[in-house]
Formats: structure tokens, C-alpha cells, sequence
């Protein structure tokens, strides 16, 4: 590889953060060299650890597309944290002639109450964090006495069905439990928050399945879809005159755990979903009532929107739960990766390859597939909370 | 004004008919609260039943408890040692619990009631691991934690938990609402942050604690990726893991076991949720009572 490649590279990051930076604080000079220097150290982020290893010229396209997407992220990751940083210092300057009302003096004291977290947060997950980055560059196998840099190879063997299949189960699964759970969520606490005698005791035996464990969801909803013996089909049988081979086929094994996912966690759905229905205004309604508008419009038209910084953040925990905590459930119902791989998932496939079968380096790198997602899941959650705080308290 | 007396001088009156109007919609509501609570707790109330059965039992769609319960139960408690187990799982949850709680008001102090340089850049540090779950990072953690020589240990299980975001917040967000009069009227008693967190803070956070408490307990004990890979003996293996010793004993899956064993691996979280349902409700300002 010539030296040409990495000038180039640090030059389009030096160009890129300085613009960013320059547009962002009212175009100072500061910002400029601030930007340019941030750019550089942005763009080396990865390809100092990787060697530039992609963009040599024995590599394909797709890891020179990878190469170039990791410059673009490495740039935001160093711009945007310094962007935040400056601008707090510039707040800070303002705080610090504030008032000290309220807060015990000393600099060394808050450290030491902060330093058992500090701590192991760094060694339990950012030490980890930056281990799996690692891993997912080499091929290596636990026990292995050798392993070998193999550049983004881990990355670029993902692009295949088999893969990309899982990427899809695991959507679909989210997609499902999000809809179905939130609608049933509703649907019950609608009627649960009313004024009803023993209000509170039906809350209880609402909310509870909050408690148990997908694993126990597992043991218990494989019961009841088991083939032989099974009471769902017992009685659809007797209903309908229909049996459904529930946990052997592919196209109904992902729906049983769907079913029992939506069980487990319809107790938390309802639960936020009667408080966010307590704190509406009863002003607000009443006043659709006197404008003319029927139930059903009310809560369309009214109740339904004053509702979604809560439906927003229960998306969020669905989706959280339906990525991780389904695992738990999925092996006890269909073993793990199901009928022809119909439940299997993105976190289960981790799990397979990295413990079952060793290969740290490959499911290294689909953890951090898996963790650019919920990057992107806690960025909604954090821009909507504090609504959802806010509105909580209102 | 007029037209609530009005409504009121006709309350009396159209009692009778309104009451008509009303019971039936009211009744609705309650049958339909009923069904919800019927079919939400029918898979655990089955599994009750089951857990008294045996196979023959359940193939024959028995839907009334059977006469194997005790020799369920000796396979669950005596021979599978489920309480085992439990015991283990226990151990972890209230550890965490504990731990994690004790850590997060330390740290909310830290963050509330002083300033020092670099805050925002600790902030920062603790905010940051909101997008780091633990089920992303086992295979690094695995490596991490066996170098330490934790693997097969409770300690494998306790000390990458203490620590949380979420708990930090929590007391930081319940501090930031308290008048600051009430740390003014510490230090001039003069309490230390230790004595003014302990004597005045704590008695004031009853249902913050509480409903951190309920769930992190709730998630230790229900804990099951992060315990199948790093803990490889059955000593200090944890419940969730565990109920698989009642699954492959015999190639047909014996139902009755099965099912004593999930009942009472979902007794103590559900316990403590019922129980503390009303600090997590206030806690996190759930309930309109504020």
C-alpha cells in the first residue's frame, strides 16, 4: 500500500470536520482548526487500528464501501462528541457564575462517591465495548493458542441469505410483538383505568406477567402449544376441527413465540399505558364531548395522540425485549434456531457461534451489526423520555 | 355555573333511569376486565394444574388437578434440586440489588449535590453506557471475566451489574426535584454529604429505591443468556438455567416437573412486584398520587 492512501483519507477528514465544526459555531476560526484537527483524528479512528487494510489492492469493493462508511462514522463519532463538549463549555463558563446554593464543597469527594460506578462501568462495558471491536477483526477461536488479523472479512461474510434471514426473523418478531402487544396493551387498559369497582385488583392480576421470566413464558406457552397434549390445539380442534402444527413448522413456530413474547409482556404494555391514560387532562375530553365527537372519535382524535410520547417509549422496550430477552423463550419453544431456522435470531446466532461453536471472531462482528441497531433504538428512546418525563409530571 | 345547579337539582330525578344507562356499561367493562384477567393468568393457573399431573394426565386433557404432585415435587426439590437453584439466583438478585442501589444514590449525590470539573464528561461517560447492554457484549465480557478467574462464580454473576445508567438517573432526576433548602439546612447542621445522603435524602426516596429495586431484582432474576455461558458448573448455576435439568432427564419431556419447576421459579419475582407494586407505581411517577 502507498503512503498516498492515508493522506487522502486524513485530508477528506480534516476538510469534513472543519466544515461541520465551521457551520455549526458561528463560523469562528477556533472552530475551524478545531474541526480540521477533530476530522483528522475522526478519519484515523479506524484505519490506524486497521491499518488501512481495506483499501489495499488485493481487497473487493465492498470492503473499500466499508472502509469509506467507517471514515464517514469515525469522523461524526470524534465531531460530534467535541461539538457537545464545546458547546458545554461555553455553558459552563455561564454556570459557574451561578449560585453554589445546595451543593457541599470539595473536588475530590464527589470522585470517590462516583468512582465504584466509574469503575466498573469501564471494566465491565467499555473495556468489553472496544474488545468486541477487536475480536471481530480477527479469526479466532477460543482456546486457539494463535489468531490472525483478517480486516473486515468477519463484516463482509454477512452479506448472505442465511444471515440476512435472521436479520429479517428477528424484525418480523419485533414488528409483531410491538403491534400486537401495544393494541392489546391499550385495548385492556382503556378499560382497566375507568373507575370501576375493584379497579385496583384488576390492575394486579393485569400487570403481573411483568414479573415472570421469558424462560418460564418458554416452558409454559411450550405446554400449551406442544402437539400432543397441547390446550390450543385442543381446542381449536374442537372449535374449528383444525390442528396446527404449532412448534414443528416453520411458518407457525415464529407466531407461538410471538404469542407467548405478547403474554409475557403485555402486564408492562398495560401498565404505561393506564398511566399515561390517568395523566390526560379530563378537561381535554370533556370538551370533544361537548364539541359533538363520539367515543370512538374522542379517542382517535384526542386520547390516542395525547398518548404517544407513552406508545413511542413502549415501542422502544418492546423492541429492546423482542432483540434480547426473546432468547430465553425461543430455546425453551423451539430449541433456539427452530423448524428450518424460523426462530432463529440475531442475538441466538451470537450466542451459537461465539459459545457453541467458539468462533469469537465472527460473532464479535455480528454483535456490533446488532449493536449499531440498538445504538440507533437508544437515540430514539433518548430523545423521547424526557418528553415522556415531562408530560408524566404535567 | 347555571347549568351545573341545573344538573344538579335534576340529578335526583333521573337517578333511576341514568342508573338503567349506566349498569350495563358499567357491567361491560367489568366482563371484559374479568376475560382479560382470565385469559392472562390462564397459562400459569394450567401450569399449576399440570405440575400436579402426570403425563398421561395432560395427553388426556385432564383439566382438574391429578395425584402426582408429591412425586413431581421429589423430582423438582429432591432430585433435580430446583431450590438449589433458586437459592443461587437469591444470592445474585439481592446482591445486585443491593449493590446497584447503593452505588446509583452515591453516584446521584455526586451528580446533584457538587460541582466539580469535568461533570459533564463523567455525565457524559455514564450516559453513554444506556446504548452498551450486556447481551451485546457476552462474548468479550466471557473472555474478560473468565481472565479473571470469575468464570463458574457468583462474582461472574454480581459485579458487571452494579454499576447502571438507568439507577444513576433515577436518583439523579429524584434528587434534582428536592428544594434545595433541605442540603442548606444540612450543612449548616453540619452533616457531611454522607450524613445529609443517609439521614435526610434516603428517608425521602423510599419509593425511588423501591422501584429500582423491583426492577433490577426482577431482571437479575430473570436473568438466562449471560448465566448459560459464563457459569459452566451446576453449583452455582442460577434458576432460569437451571429448569433445563427438568426438561432432558427422559427423551419424552415429562410435563408435571416441568411446570413445579417454572410455578416456583416465578413465585419470588411476582411476590415482589405485587408487593412493592405501589413504590415502583409512585416511583416512576406512574400513578397520579404524586
Amino acid at each position: 500500500m502507498s503512503l498516498s492512501t492515508p493522506i487522502l483519507i486524513m485530508l477528506a477528514g480534516a476538510l469534513a470536520g472543519a466544515g461541520l465544526f465551521y457551520g455549526l459555531n458561528r463560523r469562528s476560526r477556533t472552530a475551524l482548526v478545531m474541526g480540521a484537527l477533530g476530522g483528522i483524528a475522526g478519519s484515523l479512528l479506524f484505519m490506524v487500528p486497521l491499518n488501512f487494510c481495506m483499501f489495499e489492492t488485493e481487497r473487493t469493493t465492498l470492503d473499500i464501501i466499508l472502509g469509506l462508511i467507517l471514515i464517514v462514522v469515525g469522523v461524526l463519532l470524534v465531531v460530534i462528541p467535541l461539538q457537545w463538549l464545546f458547546g458545554r463549555f461555553v455553558e459552563r463558563r455561564i454556570a459557574f457564575t451561578g449560585s453554589q446554593a445546595g451543593t457541599f464543597k470539595g473536588t475530590f469527594t464527589p470522585f470517590l462517591l462516583l468512582a465504584p460506578t466509574i469503575v466498573i462501568l469501564a471494566l465491565f462495558l467499555y473495556y468489553p465495548s472496544l474488545d468486541t471491536f477487536r475480536l471481530s477483526t480477527l479469526l479466532y477461536r477460543l482456546g486457539a493458542k494463535r489468531s490472525a488479523f483478517v480486516c473486515l472479512d468477519n463484516f463482509t461474510a454477512l452479506v448472505d441469505p442465511d444471515y440476512l434471514r435472521s436479520v429479517f426473523i428477528t424484525l418480523g418478531l419485533s414488528l409483531a410483538i410491538v403491534v400486537l402487544g401495544l393494541s392489546l396493551g391499550l385495548l385492556i387498559a382503556t378499560a382497566a383505568y375507568q373507575p370501576v369497582k375493584g379497579a385496583r385488583i384488576y390492575r394486579t392480576l393485569l400487570i403481573w406477567p411483568y414479573a415472570v421470566s421469558p424462560v418460564v413464558a418458554g416452558v409454559v406457552f411450550a405446554l400449551l402449544f406442544n402437539p400432543a397434549g397441547g390446550i390450543i390445539n385442543y381446542v381449536l380442534k374442537n372449535l374449528f376441527g383444525i390442528t396446527i402444527p404449532w412448534l414443528n413448522d416453520p411458518t407457525y413456530a415464529p407466531w407461538a413465540v410471538i404469542i407467548a413474547s405478547v403474554w409475557k409482556s403485555l402486564g408492562f404494555n398495560i401498565l404505561f399505558y393506564i398511566a399515561g391514560l390517568q395523566n390526560i387532562p379530563k378537561d381535554l375530553t370533556e370538551a370533544a364531548a361537548i364539541d359533538g365527537a363520539n367515543a370512538i372519535q374522542r379517542f382517535i382524535r384526542v386520547t390516542f395522540p395525547l398518548l404517544s410520547p407513552i406508545t413511542f417509549f413502549l415501542i422502544i422496550t418492546n423492541m429492546t425485549y423482542a432483540f434480547f430477552d426473546t432468547v430465553g423463550t425461543v430455546v425453551y419453544m423451539t430449541g433456539g434456531a427452530g423448524p428450518l431456522g424460523s426462530t432463529n435470531t440475531l442475538i441466538f446466532r451470537i450466542y451459537q457461534l461465539g459459545v457453541q461453536n467458539n468462533d469469537l471472531g465472527k460473532a464479535a462482528a455480528q454483535s456490533i451489526v446488532l449493536f449499531l441497531m440498538v445504538i440507533g433504538l437508544t437515540v430514539i428512546q433518548f430523545r423521547t423520555t424526557g418528553e415522556r418525563v415531562n408530560y408524566g409530571g404535567a | 355555573m347555571t347549568t351545573l345547579t341545573e344538573t344538579q337539582l335534576q340529578a335526583p330525578a333521573a337517578s333511576a333511569g341514568l342508573m338503567k344507562r349506566l349498569l350495563p356499561k358499567r357491567l361491560g367493562v367489568h366482563i371484559f376486565l374479568i376475560i382479560s384477567c382470565i385469559v392472562i393468568g390462564f397459562p400459569l393457573f394450567y401450569a399449576m394444574i399440570v405440575s400436579t399431573q402426570e403425563n398421561a394426565d395432560v395427553y388426556r386433557y385432564q383439566f382438574t388437578p391429578g395425584n402426582k404432585f408429591e412425586a413431581n415435587w421429589d423430582i423438582v426439590v429432591n432430585k433435580r434440586n430446583i431450590p438449589g437453584y433458586m437459592l443461587n439466583t437469591v444470592i445474585v438478585a439481592v446482591a445486585v440489588t443491593v449493590g446497584k442501589t447503593v452505588l446509583s444514590l452515591l453516584a446521584g449525590l455526586a451528580f446533584v449535590y457538587f460541582r466539580f470539573p469535568g461533570k459533564w464528561l463523567v455525565f457524559g461517560f455514564v450516559l453513554i453506557t444506556l446504548m452498551m447492554p450486556t447481551e451485546i457484549l457476552i462474548i468479550a465480557l466471557f473472555r474478560f471475566v473468565n481472565a479473571l478467574g470469575w468464570g463458574s462464580t457468583y462474582l461472574a454473576l454480581i459485579v458487571p451489574f452494579l454499576a447502571s445508567a438507568t439507577g444513576t438517573f433515577l436518583f439523579r432526576q429524584h434528587f434534582s426535584n428536592i428544594p434545595v433548602e433541605l442540603c442548606e439546612a444540612a450543612q449548616l447542621d453540619g452533616a457531611t454529604p454522607l450524613q445529609f445522603l443517609i439521614k435526610v435524602l434516603v428517608p425521602i426516596s423510599w419509593n425511588t429505591i423501591g422501584a429500582l429495586a423491583v426492577i433490577q431484582f426482577i431482571y437479575v432474576w430473570n436473568m438466562y443468556l449471560w448465566p448459560v455461558i459464563i457459569i459452566q458448573d451446576q453449583v452455582h448455576q442460577v434458576v432460569q438455567v437451571g429448569l433445563q435439568q427438568l426438561q432432558g432427564n427422559d427423551q419424552a419431556s415429562s410435563f408435571g416437573p416441568m411446570m413445579l419447576g417454572a410455578v416456583l421459579a416465578s413465585i419470588p419475582p411476582i411476590l415482589v412486584f405485587v408487593l412493592l407494586q405501589k413504590q415502583f407505581m409512585s416511583g416512576f411517577q406512574l400513578s397520579t398520587d404524586k
